[in-house]
């Protein structure tokens, strides 16, 4: 009996593991690949493939429109780093016991559990060029209207406030989780020395919220770089494509200009971007894992 | 506690403290606020421009209706849960037995094996389109709730797993132990043993599944087209281009569509956020 159950000790983690990694290979691991390879063919996504080695590359690298995708992924990336300390500071904000103060938290978490498609509607009517609640408020203080979705210049910062309102209550869910597990011994400790305020909050509160902030910012780089679903609901790349990014760019020329080899090595290049941080993160978590 | 609890503060701080909390988050929701507004309004409100102000009569009730008879936004709803529901649970079912291996049993490949899971949460869905949409395509599955169910499921099963292995990593091991002594078979231990102790990370995770799939646009653009599987997140953007000046029904539209993620966060909050933050106090 001793044997069988030893055997069964190590064939069975395989039954457990095999439907899920069946699955997983065929629709993540192995399309990833399959997306690599496409990326050396010209194909229109149904006739016939034809090897054109690195051309869609080069194509690529001449291509203004990839270059302001590219661009555009920089701002998100750059600005949607705004979101972790805002979201720390709105969690500095409500982080007290008062009547109520759980359901405000879970309030200002609201954008982030509902659909980006939602969030992308009620944004296009706030910038609406005639109505909308952003023009008013401008208005109060004499400027003239904009019309933030049809200004190339301003296209894209307008699709990222968007982005940032529930990215931000992501980054204060992490905070005040973050901030409820403090050490009160040290802070307690640090009070009695006279630290307090801004002090306090970089030398004391900040170091011990050091995992939080990981998490923030690694979750925030991998939104940016995932931005798909505003820049589809609220402009679908326009005017001109001023506001695409990558994941946008690649779906464009794939699904509507029949350019699926062309599709496939931007979203090569988006993939090989995001592995970057992919890795930081496999590898801090996994370090974290042997301590 | 930082910052200092508002108690010890002077009294007319405190006051305004308590105030401030409020207005602060009507700030915050005025976007969602304004939409709610919008989808009471009438039609009259919106020709005249009557965005942001108190509707001149309230419609809630009509406009709702008309959603429901005028659209297809019921059959988006359906839609959404018959794809969603079913997704949730495989994706759930398949990670609890792939977390509980790689949790409790030691084999060669196991860290590669969780590192790879973790990895495939993270890649951008554009490397995945083309390969995925043509495999689905020659399944015969493309434009059906299962093609789409399949994919969700596939895709899901990485963070899943993430989450119940770090959750079935913390049970203790004696547990197992004993009833291996006692002679309980390997998957007796699974149903019997660790499948009761791990039902709050079920709940857990699969209120968080469910918002990710509901909330999903992407795979429903590349793969489905027709209304009769359309998911309500495509859906109410197919809406927004028929029913373009009609703004009070596309804001009804949208409350609908954003509520079942919001009753269940409601409903399961502790648990929903306890999935969120996997990680962000220890590491």
């Amino acid at each position: 009996m001793q044997k069988l159950h030893s055997k069964q000790q190590q064939w069975m983690p395989v039954l457990f593991l095999a439907p899920a990694v069946i699955l997983f290979v065929v629709y993540v691991i192995f399309p990833i690949l399959q997306s690599i390879w496409l990326s050396f063919y010209e194909w229109d996504g149904i006739g016939e493939k034809t090897f054109v080695g690195f051309s869609n590359y080069l194509e690529l690298f001449d291509d203004y429109q990839f270059w302001v995708a590219l661009k555009n992924n920089l701002y998100w990336m750059v600005f949607f780093m705004l979101a972790p300390p805002i979201g720390l500071g709105i969690a500095l904000f409500l982080n007290q016991k008062i009547m109520g103060i759980r359901l405000v938290k879970s309030m200002f978490f609201f954008p982030f559990v509902i659909s980006q498609v939602v969030v992308g509607l009620v944004f296009s009517w706030f910038y609406d060029p005639s109505f909308g609640l952003f023009n008013k408020a401008i208005g109060l203080f004499g400027i003239e209207p904009v019309a933030i979705l049809s200004d190339e210049n301003w296209v894209t910062f307008g699709i990222i406030v968007a982005g940032l309102w529930p990215q931000i209550a992501y980054c204060m869910i992490l905070y005040l989780t973050g901030l409820n597990n403090l050490n009160p011994d040290q802070i307690e400790a640090a009070r009695l020395d006279g630290a307090h305020g801004w002090k306090m909050l970089r030398h004391v509160i900040l170091p011990q919220l050091r995992p939080a902030t990981f998490i923030a910012v690694v979750v925030t780089v991998i939104g940016a770089l995932r931005s798909f679903d505003l820049i589809a609901t609220m402009t679908s790349g326009g005017p001109f494509g001023s506001s695409s990014v990558l994941a946008y760019f690649m779906y464009e020329q794939s699904i509507f200009n029949y350019r699926a080899g062309y599709g496939a090595a931007i979203a090569t290049v988006l993939f090989l971007i995001m592995d970057i941080y992919i890795a930081y993160f496999l590898w801090r978590m996994l370090k974290s894992e042997k301590a | 506690m930082f910052p200092t609890p508002i108690e010890k503060r002077s009294l007319p701080f405190n006051l305004s403290y308590r105030v401030a909390v409020w207005i602060a988050l009507l700030l915050w929701l005025l976007p969602l606020i304004a939409v709610m507004m919008t989808s009471a309004r009438s039609m009259a409100d919106i020709n005249s421009g009557n965005y942001w102000g108190i509707p001149s009569e309230w419609m809630l009730f009509e406009n709702y209706t008309m959603v429901f008879t005028q659209t297809p936004m019921l059959r988006y709803l359906i839609n959404s849960l018959v794809i969603t529901l079913p997704a949730v649970f495989g994706a759930v079912a398949l990670s609890t037995l792939a977390g509980y291996a790689l949790a409790k049993y030691k084999f060669r490949g196991n860290v590669a094996l969780f590192a790879a899971f973790i990895a495939g949460n993270f890649v951008p869905f554009q490397i995945l389109m083309i390969p995925v949409r043509d495999l689905t395509i020659s399944m015969g599955l493309y434009d059906t709730a299962s093609g789409l169910i399949l994919f969700h499921i596939a895709f899901q099963t990485g963070f899943c797993t993430l989450f119940m292995r770090n959750f079935i990593v913390g049970l203790p091991d004696e547990l197992i132990e004993a009833a291996r002594v006692e002679g309980v078979s390997e998957w007796q231990i699974f149903w019997h043993v660790v499948l009761p102790l791990v039902r709050p990370a079920l709940a857990a995770l699969s209120v968080l599944v469910f918002t990710f799939i509901w909330n999903d646009y992407f795979w429903a653009l590349v793969l489905v087209q027709s209304d009769e599987v359309r998911p309500i997140t495509a859906g109410i953007s197919a809406l927004k281009g028929q029913w373009m000046a009609s703004w009070q029904l596309i804001a009804a539209g949208s409350v609908i569509a954003a509520l079942p993620p919001v009753i269940l966060f409601f409903a399961m909050q502790k648990h929903f956020i306890a999935g969120l933050t996997l990680g962000a106090t220890k590491g």
